[in-house]
């Protein structure tokens, strides 16, 4: 392995201004093994990804039983005109994840903004705070809402006995009760969620030039106004990130319904009702694809907003 | 911002190891674990063997125990060797699409009706009529019928029915002064009346979703008669008549007088309430019984059918079938044929009967001497019913019951409405999707 | 608030002058305690009811200190439960899908940020956009897909895709690959282009200057993504509740929601059982702090 460090290379031709190299230089052999580190990734994000999305919106405009090639009949918009007219769920799922990203943007947010902003200083313990409030982060969702149901659970949980409501016929079932159970799924989303913001906000506010913060409180502003008008807008790469994560994040939350009741009786979510009609026992696929679709659609909002940010400097 | 990204990267903790024994290690393990990934996980099946797996979906501790048994006495018999594969109940069947699909065990416990044809017709079970030529003879014709796929062959061979009906406990209706009420009028004064003395006049738990249906069969059955009902079930009947709004208005007569927080509760809490004295009666399956370990709770516990409210009186019964089907895997086993013609073997029913008594078993050779006066009267009602329909979510599309059927019917408990024409709509596009 | 929110501007002012000294910050560290411990109460709760048999439970009551604490649960759930078969088909699905993903998605980010291309930026669009689509979305065609993949018995019980790990390592891979491949591209072409300039004019090869020059260097990067792809991909739940139907194949996390069904109202087995699971994120958080963090805002701190 030879390195010829410090040899400056001449400008030869076949180097691009940003310094790569033309495809065309290259030995035949190294083509070919260029060309392969790129098609084997290429072609396994086509077969698993690009390809079953493209029969995602396929399907949606068939019925079919789930049985051989042969009985797939074309359905045009009558998939979704079912799931807009007359699936009794789909609003409320809709809305459920209108609440759900509302929920996380407003609150989950904020908080772990806030956690960044107070664990930025240079306090003592400050990395024990950190460890317990990241801790939700690196469990999955299905066992936050495991933990969350002995903590729910009607008789026998910790928050009926600290109410002092447990064992008596007011005692509330947070996760049964359809009124209350999406909050109480979404307070166990902030747990986990606000770790997430608190530690991307903390790398960003590292990144921050201390004599930004240092002329700004020379120029009089107090501590909110030198937050908003001058490290906030710096933080700008943070801040699309965590928008794109709280969006998405909200978009898949799938997990933490199902494990609670399946995503029914107050939980719908689209990604649940998605599952319901493909996976469980009354399978319709030409309906569970109708919803992916929307579910894509809806999804891909956020991601053309997010790849148009970041990818906008390169084009 | 790369530099203060390179900045950071170094500082972070690199690996010790060399590159090329990491990579040589981690080579070495993707390899294994491909390998691993690769293996079988189950049994042949492609030949005869003296293995086979049972997929069992009963997973609360009484028939659990039972199936057990049953398993025990044929691998003593047999000499085969028997895995069996409990799921939770509700788990394996919301899964049983894919299960099926994916890789099921030899035999699985499953249900006789629509919801055992359906799956037959999908190709996802073998065809047993070989099985049956030696069992045959030890079931009754109904039986026999409710075994058969839409294409003439046997799919299923039952173990045990049970019948739905109106449980409570003997001692707090006697002590009360409360009398079996026979028709609908009887029902509500006889409610009203527990009301007020205090307790939960019917027990209701609905947080599973399926439990609710027997009220709707049974009002349905009662108040259109039993061909309607099974038309209905169908999808041979509209939704959106008026014969099914009379169903829902009778039951809103009900409503009131049903548990309260139906929605939160279990179908194994709703039987505390009746056990403890709570409730005053409890519309469910015998398997009820289960829940009582109390024995003389268990001894308290009497039965009576649902009231007659305006056509056949009380001629129809809800008694639905369950059993065992064969895989498509499982059709090429011989062992797992081996297993079913013995599940309808006198011996195989006793050993189960023995830890679970609270069905009827289906086999002529079972020994009828062990049932309990409570049995016979059971089987009673049962032999005596002139029609007996499965249940909904065994006669009806699986996509009805399961995504239209047990949500409407969670909104009804809530507050009383139901949009037939929102049922209609549905049906249609489901039943059109099959 | 005002309280709160007037130390950061005194002590990030304070930070930069030589000599300061630091101002206690009271009332910061009352909100963080307090909000501490509301984080902890959930996780705390559910091993303290871990600790206690059910005997004792059922005696005192779950809100009592009665009783003795040992680890019975956590025994009787890891028999009852089955984890040890359950760890291993968790290992058996991470460590293939996490060497695969940093495999190709180096090679990928390699690729384009070493050698321009026309389509460079469509791609890295169309990968990083893959793994931001809700897992969903894909799940019916994936499933008729595997189903209709022909293996023989030997390799497969059901005679296709289905109920294979191979069928969730590979969603898993292609998954992920998206995102590794966007942050690797990004770590990547702040290597100096010297570097593989100096091989290439010595005559190295492609494979020379991937495999013996700027792997090395991007070992921060993997030790970072592996982690985060370790904990993301053990934590994942839905591709094996989707192509695993056999309970005794299931990873550890998708296993934990059939327990439920399981251990129904033992809510000591049932937090023994979570706990047992967690324990393996705990240990490699402690241990590997650094890199997961780091692995986090990889991808953030960019542009």
């Amino acid at each position: 392995m030879t390195e010829l460090i410090g040899t400056t290379t001449t400008a030869a031709a076949g180097i691009t201004p940003r310094g790569r190299r033309r495809f065309s230089m290259l030995t035949r052999r190294d083509r070919v093994v260029l060309t392969l580190m790129v098609a084997v990734p290429t072609l396994i994000q086509l077969i698993f990804i690009w390809i079953p999305t493209l029969l995602s919106v396929y399907l949606s405009f068939v019925k079919w039983n789930g049985l051989g090639l042969d009985s797939i009949k074309p359905a045009g918009l009558d998939n979704y005109i079912y799931v807009f007219r007359d699936y009794p769920p789909f609003w409320p799922a809709l809305q459920h994840n209108v609440l759900w990203l509302v929920f996380l943007a407003l609150i989950a947010t904020p908080i772990g903004l806030l956690l960044a902003i107070l664990l930025d200083q240079q306090l003592r313990g400050s990395r024990v705070y950190q460890s317990v409030f990241f801790v939700p982060v690196m469990l999955s969702l299905v066992l936050i809402g495991v933990i969350w149901q002995l903590f729910y659970s009607q008789n026998n949980g910790l928050l009926n006995f600290l109410l002092g409501t447990s064992g008596t016929p007011q005692a509330v079932d947070w996760f049964g009760d359809p009124n209350i159970n999406i909050w109480a799924a979404l307070i166990a989303a902030t747990w986990r969620h606000a770790g997430y913001v608190m530690i991307l906000y903390l790398a960003g506010l590292k990144g921050v030039d201390p004599s930004l913060r240092e002329a700004a409180s020379l120029d009089g502003a107090n501590a909110v106004q030198t937050f908003f008008r001058v490290i906030f807008p710096v933080m700008r790469p943070i801040n699309i990130v965590v928008v794109v994560i709280t969006v998405i994040e909200s978009l898949r939350a799938f997990d933490i319904v199902y494990v609670i009741n399946r995503g029914t009786n107050g939980l719908e979510l689209i990604s649940a009702l998605v599952i319901q009609n493909l996976v469980g026992e009354g399978q319709v696929i030409g309906v569970g694809s109708a919803l992916a679709v929307v579910l894509l659609v809806i999804s891909l909002v956020p991601i053309i907003i997010y790849l148009s940010r970041t990818f906008k400097k390169e084009a | 911002m790369t530099t203060e990204n390179l900045s950071a990267f170094s500082r972070v903790a690199s690996s010790q190891l060399g590159r090329r024994a990491f990579v040589g290690g981690a080579l070495g393990a993707t390899t294994i674990a491909l390998l691993a990934a690769c293996a079988p996980g189950g049994g042949s099946g492609a030949t005869a063997s003296k293995t086979l797996t049972i997929g069992s979906g009963a997973s609360d501790d009484v028939p659990k125990k039972a199936y057990a048994a049953v398993v025990a006495a044929f691998e003593k018999k047999s000499g085969d060797t028997v895995t069996t594969n409990t799921v939770a109940h509700n788990d394996f069947q919301n899964n049983i699409n894919t299960y099926l699909q994916g890789a099921p065990d030899d035999v699985f416990t499953w249900f006789a009706g629509y919801r055992m044809r359906y799956y037959a017709n999908k190709g996802y079970a073998a065809d047993m009529d070989d099985v049956w030529k030696t069992i045959g003879t030890k079931l009754s014709a109904g039986f026999a019928s409710a075994s058969t796929g839409d294409d003439g062959k046997k799919y299923f061979v039952p173990l045990y029915n049970y019948p739905w009906g109106f449980f409570y406990r003997k001692s707090i209706w006697a002590a009360k002064g409360y009398a079996v009420p026979e028709k609908w009028d009887d029902l509500i004064k006889l409610v009203t009346k527990m009301k007020a003395d205090g307790l939960v006049p019917i027990s209701f738990a609905d947080k599973d979703g399926w439990p609710a249906m027997g009220t709707f069969d049974y009002i349905n059955m009662r108040t259109n008669g039993y061909k309607f009902h099974m038309d209905l079930t169908a999808h041979k009947e509209s939704w959106d008549q008026q014969k099914v709004k009379d169903v829902f208005d009778n039951w809103k007569q009900l409503l009131p007088f049903q548990s309260d927080n139906a929605l939160g509760l279990t179908w194994q809490e709703g039987a505390k309430l009746l056990g403890d004295g709570t409730a005053g009666m409890y519309l469910l399956g015998s398997f009820v019984t289960q829940q009582f370990t109390d024995p003389a709770v268990l001894a308290d516990i009497d039965f009576f059918p649902f009231p007659e409210i305006a056509m056949e009186g009380r001629d129809a019964v809800e008694a639905p079938i369950d059993g065992l089907m064969l895989s498509k895997k499982g059709g090429t086993n011989q062992a797992a044929r081996d297993f079913l013609a013995y599940t309808a073997t006198g011996e195989a029913q006793d050993a189960y009967f023995a830890i679970d008594g609270s069905n009827l078993m289906s086999s002529s050779e079972f020994d009828t001497s062990k049932y309990t006066e409570f049995n016979k009267k059971l089987a009673g009602v049962i032999s005596d019913a002139k029609s007996i329909s499965q249940f909904f979510d065994r006669d009806a599309l699986p996509a009805m019951a399961n995504n239209v059927m047990i949500p409407a019917l969670q909104s009804f408990l809530k507050d009383g409405s139901v949009d037939t024409a929102n049922l209609e709509a549905q049906a249609k596009t489901l039943y059109a999707a099959q | 608030m005002s309280a709160v929110t007037s130390s950061p501007t005194a002590s990030s002012v304070h930070r930069n002058q030589a000599g300061s000294k630091k101002r206690p910050h009271y009332a910061t560290h009352i909100f963080l305690t307090i909000m501490a411990i509301m984080w902890l109460i959930p996780l705390g709760w559910a091993l303290f009811t871990s600790l206690r048999p059910k005997a004792d439970t059922d005696k005192y009551g779950y809100f009592s200190f009665g009783g003795s604490f040992n680890f019975n649960n956590f025994i009787a759930a890891w028999n009852q439960g089955g984890f040890g078969n359950y760890f291993l088909n968790s290992v058996i699905i991470v460590i293939p899908s996490v060497i695969l993903i940093l495999i190709f998605a180096s090679m990928m980010a390699f690729a384009v940020s070493r050698y321009s291309w026309r389509f460079n930026i469509t791609l890295l669009i169309m990968f990083t956009a893959g793994n931001l689509l809700p897992p969903q979305v894909l799940a019916a065609p994936l499933f008729q897909m595997f189903k209709a993949f022909p293996l023989p018995y030997a390799l497969s019980d059901s005679g296709n895709l289905l109920n294979t790990y191979a069928a969730v390592i590979a969603v898993n891979t292609a998954f992920q690959i998206g995102f590794c491949t966007f942050v690797l591209s990004n770590y990547m072409r702040a290597l100096p282009q010297e570097l593989t300039e100096a091989a290439f004019v010595d005559g190295a090869s492609i494979w020379r200057q991937y495999w013996g020059i700027i792997l090395p260097l991007t070992r921060p990067a993997f030790a970072a993504l592996g982690t985060l792809q370790v904990i993301w991909i053990y934590n994942d739940f839905f591709w094996p509740l989707l192509f695993i139907q056999s309970g005794s194949k299931l990873p550890v996390t998708t296993a934990i929601n059939n327990l439920k069904g399981v251990f129904l109202d033992n809510y000591n087995l049932l937090a023994a059982g979570a706990m047992i699971t967690v324990i393996p994120t705990l240990i490699i958080y402690f241990v590997l702090q650094k890199q997961f963090v780091a692995g986090l805002t990889l991808g953030a701190n960019k542009g």
